[in-house]
């Protein structure tokens, strides 16, 4: 199984090509635009025809209309008119990536990613480009080549050679340009702390020469603290509201689609918690992990972002103390009741390190709408009894 | 007998002069832990309560004779820490920073490897031996001494587990957090391995969570190796595809790595996996 780590940051494909750019990769010549006046005069400077490309961190823009070729400076400002805006898998269109339009030949495709199960990079290259990977891996697995790297030992002209052989590149050239390509594109990888490098189509022009058609960069978010020029690359924007605002505040936060608020410490106890609440006949609304300290502060961070969602009827908090302190936890719901308006439910389980002292500090607090359980699947059953 | 840690562990602390580095030293230490030294680069003839701090570890090494090391360096220096670790010729490293680049955890989980080290975690909450050895970041008192090896990706979910087990009656042999990352030095199959191999474990209880297939390579692993019976839980069945939740191993793309495929693969192979954590326990409670 391909074993894909989409983890960390996104980068659009004109971020990509720029750190592709860095590391001499070929790719075309572009401008960004973010509105149709801008889109006319990128397309009035790289002169001929040119390609409207909406910057969305999801795939299948093309078939969604977001990819459109213009043959006149006039013709990109109103493609650009009709594809900002637009709407492709819940990403709106901001920016466009403006390139110069390439003669295309052939399709090819190459990768490098984090393999997971191996605990190595792994290099794939078809030329079978322009489709679905995933395709290609389940209909015509021979046509696919892969390839480990030993992370001690980095990338050796070998490994070019073995992903042009092994795919049947008959051309000498050509195979010459994709083994150096390959080679930059393992240290865009390696350099970038990046988890995913991949370039579909990687296109051989008319006049035989290689092209990075498209640009799919994902970053470490681990790493960024020593890659101060891609951490600057984010698009505060591209994250929903809540989660923007959960992130300014340093708390861990996924917006999902249902009833019930969750609050825990710890990602697999708040998974777990999740999961109780699903089987108590509930939605949960979103995914917060207050982390290891669970400070009074967090909380009241917390208890804001999610009390927020208008979609919320009751909020479960689960807490199994450790680090986290149980009458820290209670400190922070009642600062949170102090300084916000709540109107959902809450229901608290606490276990472990001051569980007693902080179902005592709720309890003499006499809160009407904050409701005690002994288990977390108890708590998850009154929430979804709560929530109505 | 346990695993990992135990009796025979002399523990060096990387960064001992820290916060959070001496806070779960002491802990560590008035468990009965043998915390025989720390290391922090200019701190060296220094204590911290009585334990010495040496410059470096493998002086904490010559001067201590510990064979363990526990690991409480920040995430941008952590990968140079563990290094040293290593070259010092420790045999096992609980790492319990978090954040580590994914870079650094490919090239180190190799290095260690090809030296025979057991290196635990990154972003893990250690390893706990109930009546032997606290390693990392554990609350003790929630776990009883007893034959359940339990092992997990998760750190408070082991704790729910654990706690959940001891409601029962159940204690256990060795408690082992591998860690939520990406790539982390342990797998399910290798702590697997050692429990088999422990003659005082007699069940072991495996935590596992969405992302990568680390449970579904545990699974054969059990069916193919193990004359011990598993049981296991798994987190995440309500996590929507391609979203983060705060692991970078609590990650799924598309329908491989879902909590949904890795039950069918466990129970396909004969291994039990309870729906929630009270569950879990319970069967392992039955089978007793």
């Amino acid at each position: 199984m391909v074993s894909r780590l989409l983890l960390g940051m996104d980068l659009y494909e004109y971020q990509g090509k720029e750190l592709f750019r860095r590391h001499g990769l070929p790719t075309g010549a572009g401008k960004l635009a973010q509105t149709p006046a801008e889109a006319r005069a990128a397309a009035e400077e790289l002169g001929a025809a040119v390609v409207v490309k909406a910057q969305v961190h999801v795939g299948g823009r093309g078939k969604a209309g977001g990819v459109k070729v213009a043959a006149s400076p006039e013709e990109a400002e109103a493609r650009a008119a009709a594809i900002l805006g637009m709407e492709i898998k819940g990403h709106v269109v901001r920016r466009l990536w403006i390139e110069s339009a390439a003669e295309i030949e052939r399709e090819y495709y190459l990768s490098v990613t984090l393999d997971r199960g191996a605990k190595k990079p792994l290099f794939m290259f078809t030329t079978e480009g322009g489709v679905e990977i995933e395709q290609v891996a389940a209909t015509n697995p021979e046509a696919l080549v892969k390839l480990h790297v030993d992370p001690l030992e980095g990338f050796h002209p070998w490994h070019g050679r073995a992903l042009t052989f092994g795919a049947g590149i008959a051309d000498a050239n050509e195979r010459r340009q994709i083994e150096r390509l390959a080679s930059q594109l393992y240290e865009v990888f390696t350099s970038c702390d990046a988890t995913l490098c991949e370039i579909n189509p990687l296109v051989v022009t008319k006049a035989g020469e290689l092209l990075a058609l498209d640009a799919k960069v994902t970053v470490d978010d681990n790493a960024l603290f020593r890659h101060e020029d891609i951490a600057a690359m984010r698009d505060p924007e591209a994250a929903p509201l809540e989660e923007r605002a959960a992130r300014e505040k340093g708390v861990t936060y996924v917006k999902l689609d249902g009833e019930i608020g969750v609050l825990g410490n710890g990602a697999g106890l708040v998974m777990s918690t999740l999961d109780l609440v699903a089987l108590a006949g509930g939605r949960p609304a979103n995914f917060c992990d207050l982390g290891g300290g669970g400070a009074a502060q967090g909380v009241v961070d917390a208890l804001e972002v999610i009390s927020a969602d208008p979609q919320v009827k009751a909020i479960v908090f689960n807490i199994f103390g450790g680090i986290t302190r149980c009458d820290e936890v209670a400190r922070g719901i009642l600062q949170a009741l102090e300084a916000i308006a709540i109107a959902q439910p809450i229901v608290v389980r606490f276990d472990g390190t001051n569980a007693e002292e902080g179902r005592r500090l709720l309890s003499e607090a006499k809160l009407t709408n904050v409701y005690p359980e002994p288990t977390m699947l108890e708590a998850a059953k009154r929430a979804v009894e709560l929530a109505g | 007998m346990a695993i990992i840690v135990d009796k025979s562990t002399r523990l060096v602390v990387q960064n001992l002069t820290g916060r959070e580095g001496s806070f779960h030293a002491l802990r560590n230490r008035a468990y009965g832990t043998q915390v025989v030294a720390g290391a922090a680069p200019g701190h060296g003839g220094e204590d911290v309560e009585g334990i010495p701090v040496f410059n470096t570890v493998s002086e904490a090494v010559r001067e201590t004779g510990a064979n363990t090391a526990a690991t409480f360096v920040p995430a941008r220096f952590a990968a140079d820490a563990l290094y040293e670790a290593i070259d010092a010729g420790l045999e096992t490293i609980v790492c319990i920073t978090e954040g580590i680049p994914v870079h650094e955890m490919l090239r180190l989980y190799q290095y260690a490897r090809d030296r025979g080290v057991t290196l635990i975690g990154p972003n893990c909450p250690g390893v706990i031996s109930p009546g032997k050895a606290n390693v990392g970041i554990i609350p003790a008192e929630i776990f009883a001494q007893g034959s359940v090896g339990l092992v997990s990706r998760s750190g408070t979910l082991t704790y729910q587990i654990g706690y959940e087990l001891a409601q029962l009656g159940l204690g256990n042999t060795t408690v082992i957090g591998i860690g939520g990352d990406a790539v982390v030095g342990s797998s399910f199959i290798d702590i697997l391995s050692r429990f088999e191999a422990d003659p005082e474990t007699e069940i072991v209880v495996m935590v596992g969570e969405i992302g990568g297939d680390e449970e579904e390579r545990a699974a054969q692993f059990v069916a193919e190796e193990m004359t011990k019976p598993v049981f296991a839980y798994i987190a995440g069945f309500t996590a929507p595809p391609g979203k983060t939740m705060g692991h970078a191993g609590a990650i799924i793309s598309g329908s491989a790595g879902t909590a949904q495929a890795k039950k069918e693969a466990l129970e396909a192979r004969g291994i039990e996996v309870g729906t929630t954590p009270t569950e879990v326990a319970q069967l392992v409670a039955k089978s007793v």
